[in-house]
Parts: C-alpha cells; sequence; structure tokens
C-alpha cells in the first residue's frame, strides 16, 4: 500500500512520475490496491460496466460522424446511411445498441450484488449513492440516445418521458415546452437531445465513473463475507485477507471480458435486435408525430417503473411512485441498518425477501411487456405494492422483533395494500372483483413474511458471524 | 432552449374543411404540429354523454378546468359550438399519445359507452374527450379556440375572425 518508495524510480518512467505521478497512480489502483482475496463471480460486472462504457464512446464516436440530428435526415441516415452505405456501420451501430442493452444488464446485476452483499453500509454509503447516481445518468443517456433513429417507438417514447414534467402542477407544461424546444417533440427536440446524447451525459457518466472508483479505492472494496480487509493486516501492513488488484483480478477480469464477449457477440452478429427487445420493431417506422403506434413501451430495462406509472391511475401520483421506486434503491443504507453486512450470515426470512426483490422486479417488467388494458394495469398496481413492500420490510430486519412490534408491521403493511384498493374503488377506478384477483399476492406476501417470523422467530434469527468479520467493528 | 420564432410561427390558425366528414367518422387534422380531432358524432352519441351511468364516472363533467378557452366552448355536455361537430385536440393530457377512437359500446370495458381509450396507459375519454375515473390522465382533453367560418369550413386557432383566445393555451396538452 505504501507509496513512499516511488521517488527512487530511474530511467524515463523516474522522469515521468516525478514531474506526473503515473508510477504513483498505477501503484496506488492496480498494483499496490489491496483487493479481497474472496471475490467471487459476482464481482466481474463492475469492471464490465467500465467496458461497455469504453466501447460505447468508442462505436457513439463513429456513429455520430455518420448520424445526421434532422428529422427529414435521421431516420434514413441510420437505416441506410449508417446500416448499409457505411463501412462496417453496421457493427458499429448493433454493437452500440447491444451494447446499451447489456450496460443495464450488467448495472443491474452489480446493483443487486450490492444490495446482496451490504455494500451500501458503512463505510460505503457515498459510494452507493454516487452509484444510484451512475444508474439515473446512465438511464437519461439511453433515454436521449433511443430518439435519434427518429422510428415511431423513438418518437412516442420521447413523447411520452417528456410529458412527465407537465404532471407538476401549473408550471410543469411550461417547462415541457422549453424541454422540447417546439409544442410536441420536433427538430429543436431531435437537435438537442442529440447534443446532450454525445456531449453532456457522456461527460457527466465519465466523471461520475471516476468519482466512483476514487470513492471504492478510498473505503476498499466489500466482498462476499463482509470482512473488513483492512482491520487485519500483516507486519508489513499489507491486508491478510487481500491480494493485490493487479496481476490477480485483472487476469480474473479477463476471463470474465472473454465470457461476457461470447454473449455479446452472440448477439451483434446472430441476434442484433435481440427477439424485438433491444431494437423495437416498430422503430422501423419513421416518426410520425399524427399517428400514435397502438402499443407504446419503452426499451426493456425501463418496463418496471413503466408498470408502476401505470398502474397508478392519476397523473401526479403515478409519476411520484416511480420516481420512489429509484428513491427506494438510493435510501438502502438508510432502510437496511442490520450491523451484518452479507446475506450470507443474514435470517431465513431476509433471504426470502431479498430474493423477493428481483423476482417482482422482474415481474414488473413482464406485466408492462402486455397491452395497457385495464387488467394489466390492476396487476400492475399490486406488484407495484409488492415492489415497495420488500423494501418496507427492510427495517423490520434490523434486529429481532418482538410479536408485538411484529404484528404491528403486519397491521401497517397490510392496511397500506389495502388501503390503495380501498382508494382505488373509491375514486371509481377499479371494481372489487378486478382487484381481488390479484390483491392476494402482496396481501399473502406480507402475511408469509410476517405471521412466519410470529410463529417461529428462529426464522428472523441472523446466522453466526464468523470472527474474521467482526475485528475492527462489524457494527456501525 | 425555448421555441425559436420559426417554431412560433406553427402557431397560426388553420382552416379546416369538414364537407366530406360522414356521421361517425372521425377526422385528424394538424394545428401547432399538433394533432386535431374532428368528430361527426351521430345522435346516440351524444345521447350517451348525458347517461347519469357516465357522468358518474366522469372527473370534471362540467368541464370547468382550463381546458376550454370558455365557456361557450362547454356549451353543457357537449363541449362544442355545433353539437354534431367535436373538435378537440387529439392529445392525451397523461403524456401526450393519441387515443384510439372506440365508438363501439361495451368494448373496451363492460360499462364503456363508447369514446376515446389511449393505447399507451389506458386513459379513458367520452365523446366529449371527458376524461373518465380510473384514468391516469387528470383533466379532458383541450379543445382549441376555433370558429365556423361557413357552414363547412372551420378556423382552429382563434375564436373568431378578430384573433379572439389566439394565444390561449389550456392547462395541459
Amino acid at each position: 500500500m505504501t507509496t513512499g518508495t516511488t521517488s527512487e524510480q530511474r530511467g524515463l518512467m523516474g522522469w515521468i512520475n516525478h514531474r506526473i505521478p503515473v508510477v504513483d497512480m498505477w501503484r496506488e489502483h492496480l498494483t499496490g490496491y489491496a483487493a479481497p482475496k474472496n471475490f467471487n463471480f459476482w464481482y466481474f460486472f463492475g469492471s464490465l460496466s467500465m467496458l461497455v462504457l469504453v466501447l460505447q464512446l468508442a462505436t457513439g464516436l463513429f456513429l455520430a460522424i455518420h448520424y445526421q440530428p434532422n428529422t427529414h435526415l435521421a431516420f434514413w441516415s441510420v437505416l441506410r446511411g449508417i446500416m448499409r452505405d457505411s463501412h462496417w456501420g453496421w457493427l458499429i451501430r448493433y454493437m452500440h445498441v447491444t451494447g446499451a442493452s447489456l450496460f443495464f444488464v450488467l448495472v443491474y446485476l452489480h446493483m443487486y450484488r450490492g444490495i446482496m452483499y451490504g455494500s451500501y453500509k458503512k463505510p460505503r454509503e457515498l459510494l452507493w449513492l454516487i452509484g444510484i447516481a451512475i444508474y439515473l445518468v446512465l438511464a437519461g443517456e439511453a433515454f436521449l440516445g433511443y430518439l435519434l433513429p427518429w422510428g415511431q417507438m423513438s418518437f412516442w417514447g420521447s413523447m411520452v418521458v417528456v410529458n412527465f414534467v407537465t404532471a407538476i402542477p401549473v408550471i410543469g407544461n411550461g417547462i415541457a415546452e422549453w424541454l422540447r424546444g417546439s409544442f410536441i417533440v420536433g427538430q429543436p427536440t431531435l437537435n438537442r437531445f442529440f447534443v446532450f446524447h454525445v456531449f453532456l451525459m457522456p461527460f457527466a457518466l465519465m466523471a461520475l465513473v471516476l468519482v466512483h472508483i476514487i470513492a471504492l479505492h478510498q473505503v476498499g472494496s466489500n466482498n462476499p463475507d463482509g470482512v473488513n480487509i483492512r482491520e487485519n493486516l500483516n507486519k508489513d501492513g499489507w491486508p491478510k485477507d487481500g491480494i493485490p488488484f493487479h496481476p490477480y483480478y485483472s487476469v480474473k477480469d479477463i476471463f470474465g471480458v472473454s465470457v461476457f464477449m461470447l454473449v455479446f457477440f452472440w448477439f451483434v452478429f446472430y441476434n442484433p435486435s435481440g427477439w424485438g427487445y433491444l431494437v423495437d420493431k416498430l422503430n422501423f417506422a419513421p416518426a410520425n408525430g399524427i399517428k400514435t403506434p397502438s402499443d407504446i413501451h419503452p426499451l426493456w430495462f425501463f418496463l418496471p417503473f413503466y408498470a408502476m406509472l401505470r398502474g397508478v391511475p392519476d397523473k401526479l401520483y403515478g409519476v411520484m411512485t416511480f420516481a420512489a421506486a429509484f428513491v427506494m434503491l438510493a435510501a438502502m443504507p438508510l432502510l437496511d441498518r442490520n450491523p451484518i453486512r452479507s446475506i450470507r450470515y443474514r435470517s431465513f426470512l431476509y433471504k426470502v425477501n431479498l430474493l423477493a426483490m428481483p423476482v417482482v422486479f422482474i415481474w414488473l417488467g413482464v406485466i408492462a411487456n402486455g397491452q395497457a388494458t385495464e387488467h394489466n394495469m390492476v396487476i400492475g398496481m399490486h406488484a407495484t405494492l409488492l415492489y415497495y413492500t420488500t423494501f418496507f420490510l427492510l427495517p423490520y430486519f434490523n434486529r429481532q422483533r418482538s410479536a408485538m412490534t411484529t404484528i404491528v408491521w403486519l397491521v401497517v403493511l397490510e392496511a397500506l395494500v389495502w388501503g390503495v384498493d380501498f382508494w382505488m374503488y373509491a375514486i371509481d377506478a377499479h371494481s372489487w372483483g378486478l382487484m381481488l384477483q390479484t390483491n392476494w399476492i402482496p396481501t399473502l406476501y406480507i402475511a408469509f413474511i410476517l405471521l412466519l417470523a410470529l410463529v417461529s422467530p428462529k426464522l428472523t434469527q441472523d446466522g453466526k458471524v464468523p470472527e474474521r468479520l467482526t475485528q475492527g467493528g462489524l457494527t456501525h | 432552449m425555448n421555441p425559436g420564432k420559426a417554431i412560433a410561427a406553427l402557431g397560426a390558425p388553420v382552416d379546416i374543411d369538414v364537407s366530406k366528414v360522414e356521421p361517425g367518422q372521425l377526422l385528424l387534422a394538424e394545428w401547432k404540429k399538433k394533432p386535431v380531432w374532428i368528430l361527426h358524432r351521430k345522435d346516440w352519441m351524444l345521447k350517451t354523454l348525458s347517461e347519469p351511468g357516465l357522468l358518474k364516472r366522469l372527473k370534471d363533467a362540467a368541464s370547468q378546468a382550463n381546458q376550454q378557452p370558455a365557456p361557450a366552448y362547454v356549451n353543457g355536455n357537449y363541449r362544442a359550438l355545433k353539437p354534431h361537430m367535436f373538435i378537440a385536440v387529439a392529445l392525451c393530457t397523461h403524456a401526450q399519445c393519441i387515443p384510439d377512437y372506440r365508438p363501439a359500446p361495451h368494448t373496451v370495458t363492460q360499462w364503456w359507452y363508447g369514446g376515446f381509450h389511449c393505447p399507451c396507459h389506458g386513459s379513458m375519454y367520452d365523446f366529449s374527450a371527458r376524461v373518465i375515473e380510473g384514468s391516469p390522465a387528470p383533466l379532458n382533453m383541450p379543445v382549441p379556440p376555433y370558429y365556423w367560418v361557413s357552414d363547412t369550413v372551420v378556423r382552429v386557432g382563434e375564436g373568431s375572425p378578430s384573433g379572439a383566445d389566439k394565444s390561449w393555451t389550456p392547462s395541459i396538452w
């Protein structure tokens, strides 16, 4: 870890290092960075995300060279200019499109890794929040880029998203017009989205990734066991449970890269439209401002949030509901204050709840993939309630709760679910017949977790934590 | 970032000839780059607008919100200067999609009286484009300022030859 010896560096590198600390930085962040020795495959996704970011920047550069941000030309400059006329244009574009989608796969896995192993807990709260910021900027980048091919889905997707701001009372309409620079999505919108997509957002993304890594190396990496490796040093001051990032994890990551590349190029070469999920079939028709396609949906990685929006029969509350879904993720360090980091030593019911999170997230996506029927809206509403329930249950597991507390949680959460249904009924939104078809899902889920906790307190008891983990403060 | 002068100039009024719109037919025109509907309502369609079963489901049955330039356009349940010719800006007040024309009763839901249904998020409107409870859309769809130049030609974008309500905008569109 020590970097004090570098001044002895001789030769050309020494000369350079004396003026700009490249050797020091190499040592500090790669050969001298102690990473826990117990990383498993979940730790591939961070470095793979960085690789994809570089790929997106490189392919994006060449796409921007051949692209025309003009409503009359954009569609054809992509479908004919880039896809057919430019040399290897099809490869560059499919790499960019596939890269964007796989970026989200990697980021979602990376985030779930953090949730599983408690990587948002002290001292990594800011690291987690910076990560959430990266996710939001990435979502913005993907949204802006999706308008550029100027297809039907590009156009109507942007139309819908920009109009979320009109949910803000009084000033919303003016803000929407200011963002679009036009009455509806048009030439000024396309031009500015192009500029933001290639100019503003990539800078923000790169800066945030840099800050993310600086923050990571400041506090040190978490690991599947949740060991604080920096609290247990050998006599040279090197963590007993640490190994240098380079060469050990650079070699490991290269293996991850090769597996990822197989998947990546399978899509690029054999399935570039990804069953209609990477490139929507509606996007092969040019944008038409006076014809809404019969089924509008966002790209697959936003589908879960789309189901939340659709499930609420009120514009302002709908937008607030799906915005709060991001807030829930950002609030993880506040919700889960159990001192144990890793899922490995948490209670059985906590594990069940953690497993429910991605299941609900994917389920929401499946619902949003269906048409906007009343039936799907009601299912979406109940799946949204289940999504929030999994987060609201987190503080319950902070320590073992008394029977009385458990009953209070049970009553409050059930009242929330039924309260929403009563509200829907009160405003004449849906009939009970329709709502009763699916509201048993969140109802039974809450009952399942909390009644089991009541009957068998053992199931909420955290496991015995190995001594190695408690050294130097497992607790806050 | 605000709309430039060239864009603003697109806000000029347009004349639309409705002589060929058959009863029950929906015409899609363009004004301010926005889609405008002209619906030739049949008698049975007008009758649905005062059904008590429908009225109790409406968020704003009396069109109190600022979604039409003046009370004259509200005109009871019709929201039109001529009851048979309904004119509205065809943008859902939720996310600005263009709702589908779904005139056949009992199609969208069991109790459906006929009207418009948005394919994006399922908002529902009656034949006067008034929003129905249970929709994510908050307000009725906007009625633009217009007046009849002749029996068959309507000018959309101003409320009179002297340019009344030319700069009026609804709360949401």
